[in-house]
């Protein structure tokens, strides 16, 4: 998919994540902010990039603010920003390429 | 033949906001009945499309350790239904329930959406239970046809606080104002075979009075409570708990019925009391909920 | 080498503080030592006064100079202004190289950073850090290596002369001019003065500092003027506000309240709960809740507790004042409640740090008691608990009384919620140890309550109990289970701090922290 618009979702809350996706200049530019950096950077890493794989998005910068999310409050930011910059909200690929 | 958790015990019925990572995290810690993942009134108008990827992706991957995953989902007056409807199939919530049920036909709209994403999502068709909030005078005034719309409907809940508005009144917290409703709702629920449960109680500093008012919706029939908060639930669950009298007389009840019935024996009495077939479901029901209580330990 | 909780203590670091690495809970049992004693100068003309203009006369007559180590109390807590006031001025003169060794520190403290980063001070011995000065230690900013010690261990570290205090900067909410402290009475009361005692035994200068000057003689009083010598008057030692606050409201967090009920109705259904048993237990909503909970059982069943020990609370008091606990013998009061319940209740007594948790005394308070209720940020598979370093590796906590009531009590009990946000409290392997395992027996969580094998006795007295017991292992899966497994905190290579057991062995070692880096 591509990142048409730079779009948000999240918060800065306990337990959730807020995740930001810019237009992107042909790769990922990935950066993350965590209060649980040290002991689940590289989860939050792969799951973050794992989601913007099965979306298919392939230039975009990336920003999220991790406050301690599970995978699946992580999973849920990326795909509602991605599909928010292409203004989406109807007739969503449940159970496809969101899972 | 009926869905078999169409009629399983739903005492504690806990609202939760889809919106909030920390809540949906965990709430069978508390040991509610069914929680009601909230896309409704608790989801600002500007995240209802966040908060469905967030459902989403709980009901598959949080194991909520067997309490029902009841998802409320918005108005038919609203642009979102719809979508939420996909998304509860699709995510594999157990019962939706019907905001501002007012009639059969309501009921049978959203039936036939949950139906299509059933085959959509390839979900068995009518896997998916429905419920319905009755939260207007018309709704409570159509309680029976409503109740009596579905086989996938699970049972009516009262929305109080909408419901009030509509009468022109306010929740006055001596239940004054919701007399009629109540009758009217558990009247048609029972007389349609279905399930009933009370409105919410929102003020967390007057425990006594919610206690008062469980005591009241249980003797006059209710199933259970919608709640707003998890120190609700063992109130609801106390109450709702048979006593050790009540549970050895169903027990009586239960074994010389089934005795009597061999022997072709129709009325005798219990204890002093006239019993015949007619006591059994009620008898059955006092020991589910001795079990689901954790005070029953005989072998019936 | 690996010491007896499984941690690699590096050679250096026992070289260089001349410490052994931990050998078990209860190693130096029977241990015997020569005690130390404090240069003290005779009073002997009756016309000399003890009262000083300012702080810096008192440091002046103290005769301070660089590299000397002195002492303070953390009675006053995130309220304390006296550490601040004398770093201030010692600041001022230019002295360098100081060790603190402070029965605490907290975030009031923070604006002493400044000192640590100019060589003002060069060492600190505490029983925790939190704020700023944890951060300035945990990334490498203090020259010597920090000493974490319990309350119990440093007293030890006193008594055995291990750490000699030069001089002993101690706050009084009341004094008079010869150097009588009481602890209440004031306007910065704080109810004991239990930690300084201590420092006022055994360092050589001892500095009295209040900002309430009592009529001759403040008696009873907590620190007597034999030990004093000089008094100094200030216009405030503390924000009572901060000092103690009013009652916390009873938790209405359900998880909480449900921890709570796991934990007394394991408590009342261990041998240990009986007419006259001894009870301990610290400030967080859980803890407080089970005392409620346990307050109603034993009045159910006429039960009364002899013994209340430790920080007190105002839950506690009510206890007491309901005549369901015989004495509470108090170190530290953590509310308005505790401070009027030791004013104004007989049996509501102070005690010395010493008498409460010292290993090395000939015989501690903490050794009778029968249950101690604690927290945890971590506990791993093995028991092991961290309460000083936080899940991004800085040093945030304290052990306090941790590892002494736990070393101490017949059933130690750890609550602590499965998770905090994604941090798992429960884990293969605590980032650091702060308190042996050996010395837990139950942890508490509101997934499930897990009992120590060493303590076959209480799984064989729990055996008919309806409660959620599972294993550590187990519950730590369930952790994981949700949260995924977490990653070893990244630190860097250079040790900052010792975690001391109450024996003075080395406990655990915690090294600077370091900017996290995505492995590739």
């Amino acid at each position: 998919m591509e990142i048409k618009k730079a779009a948000m979702a999240g918060t800065l809350e306990s337990s959730d994540a807020q995740v930001t996706v810019e237009p992107g200049s042909g790769t990922i530019e990935l950066s993350i902010e965590s209060s649980v950096i040290h002991q689940f950077g590289k989860q939050i890493r792969a799951t973050i990039l794992e989601a913007l794989g099965r979306l298919e998005v392939e230039s975009a910068k990336v920003t999220v603010i991790d406050k301690g999310a599970l995978d699946c409050t992580l999973k849920a930011r990326v795909e509602c920003a991605v599909y928010r910059s292409n203004d989406m909200t109807e007739n969503l690929p449940w159970g496809g390429v969101i899972r | 033949m009926s869905h078999p958790n169409k009629k399983r015990l739903r005492r504690s019925m806990m609202f939760l906001n889809c919106q909030k990572p920390g809540l949906i995290k965990d709430p069978y810690i508390y040991k509610p009945d069914s929680i009601m993942l909230d896309l409704e009134d608790a989801v600002a108008e500007n995240q209802k499309d966040a908060a469905r990827y967030s459902l989403f992706h709980a009901l598959q991957e949080i194991d909520y350790r067997g309490v029902e995953r009841v998802v409320r989902i918005n108005g038919l007056d609203t642009p979102h239904w719809k979508e939420d409807i996909r998304v509860c199939v699709a995510g594999g919530a157990d019962t939706i329930r019907i905001a501002k049920t007012e009639s059969a036909k309501d009921v049978h709209t959203v039936e036939e959406h949950v139906l299509a994403a059933e085959k959509e999502f390839g979900k068995p068709e009518g896997s998916t239970l429905l419920m319905a909030a009755l939260e207007s005078c018309k709704g409570v005034l159509h309680a029976l046809e409503v109740c009596e719309s579905s086989d996938r409907l699970i049972g009516v809940a009262l929305s109080g606080g909408d419901y009030t508005k509509d009468l022109q009144t306010v929740i006055t917290g001596t239940g004054v104002e919701l007399q009629g409703a109540r009758q009217q709702m558990i009247i048609a629920a029972r007389a349609a075979g279905v399930q009933c449960w009370d409105t919410v109680f929102t003020n967390l500093d007057a425990m006594d009075v919610f206690e008062e008012e469980v005591r009241m919706i249980k003797m006059m029939g209710f199933d259970g409570k919608s709640l707003v908060n998890p120190r609700q639930i063992d109130i609801v669950h106390k109450i709702f708990t048979p006593t050790q009298k009540e549970i050895i007389f169903a027990e009586k009840v239960v074994k010389e019925i089934e005795e009597k019935k061999a022997l072709g024996i129709g009325v005798f009495t219990v204890d002093g009391k006239m019993i015949d077939i007619a006591f059994y479901d009620g008898a059955k029901r006092t020991i589910a909920l001795a079990k689901a209580s954790g005070v029953y330990e005989g072998d019936l | 080498m690996i010491n007896a909780v499984g941690r690699e203590i590096p050679k250096e670091v026992l070289k260089a503080t001349g410490k052994e690495a931990f050998k078990g809970a209860y190693a130096y049992d029977n241990y015997e030592y020569t005690k130390a004693a404090p240069r003290a100068r005779a009073m002997m003309d009756p016309r000399r006064s003890k009262m000083v203009e300012n702080i810096h006369e008192a440091l002046v007559k103290c005769e301070i100079r660089d590299g000397m180590t002195i002492s303070f109390h953390h009675h006053f807590r995130e309220g304390d202004y006296v550490v601040n006031m004398v770093m201030e001025e010692i600041h001022k003169m230019g002295i360098k190289g100081l060790t603190i060794c402070a029965s605490s520190l907290g975030k009031a403290n923070d604006p002493i950073v400044p000192y640590i980063d100019d060589g003002t001070i060069v060492g600190i011995q505490s029983s925790g850090v939190r704020g700023k000065i944890g951060e300035a230690i945990s990334t490498g900013r203090l020259r010597d290596l920090a000493i974490m010690r319990s309350h119990g261990g440093r007293v030890r570290a006193i008594e055995s002369g291990e750490v000699h205090i030069d001089i002993a900067f101690i706050g009084a909410p009341t004094c008079d001019e010869y150097g009588n402290m009481r602890a209440y009475g004031g306007k910065s009361d704080c109810g004991v003065l239990s930690y300084a005692m201590v420092d006022a035994q055994y360092a050589d200068k001892v500095v009295a500092i209040t900002d309430c000057l009592a009529p001759f003689p403040n008696i009873p009083a907590s620190i007597s003027m034999t030990q004093v010598d000089f008094v100094c008057v200030v216009d405030e030692i503390g924000n009572p506000a901060k000092i103690a606050t009013g009652a916390a409201k009873p938790t209405t967090d359900v998880r909480k309240i449900m921890m709570a009920d796991y934990c007394t109705q394991f408590v009342i259904n261990t041998p240990y709960f009986k007419e006259g048993f001894s009870y301990q237990t610290g400030v967080g909503g859980a803890s407080i809740a089970s005392t409620i909970s346990l307050g109603k059982i034993m009045e159910e069943r006429g039960i009364h507790m002899g013994l209340g020990l430790g920080g007190i609370t105002t839950p506690m008091c009510n206890l007491l004042a309901k005549g369901l606990i015989n004495k509470i013998v108090d170190t530290q009061d953590f509310d308005m409640g505790a401070i009027e319940s030791i004013k104004s209740n007989p049996n509501h007594i102070e005690i010395s740090a010493s008498e409460y948790a010292d290993p090395f005394n000939k015989g501690a308070y903490v050794n009778k008691l029968d249950f101690v209720i604690l927290a945890s940020l971590e506990v791993d598979v093995n028991f092991n608990c961290n309460v000083v370093v936080g899940s991004d590796g800085m040093i945030t906590g304290a052990q306090g009384g941790h590892p002494d009531t736990a070393a101490g009590a017949k059933c130690t009990i750890v609550i602590a919620p499965l998770l905090q946000g994604r941090i798992p409290a429960i884990c293969t392997k605590v980032t650091t140890v702060t308190t042996p395992g050996e010395t837990v027996d139950v942890v508490i969580t509101d997934y499930g309550i897990a009992i120590n094998p060493r303590r076959q006795d209480l799984i064989e007295c729990m055996k008919d109990v309806k409660l959620p017991f599972c294993t550590i292992e187990e519950l730590r899966d369930k952790a994981y289970a949700i949260v995924g497994e977490p990653d070893p905190v990244q630190f860097g290579d250079r040790v900052v701090g010792i975690i001391e057991s109450r024996d003075g062995t080395i406990l655990d070692v915690v090294r600077e922290i370091k900017e996290y880096e995505f492995a590739e």
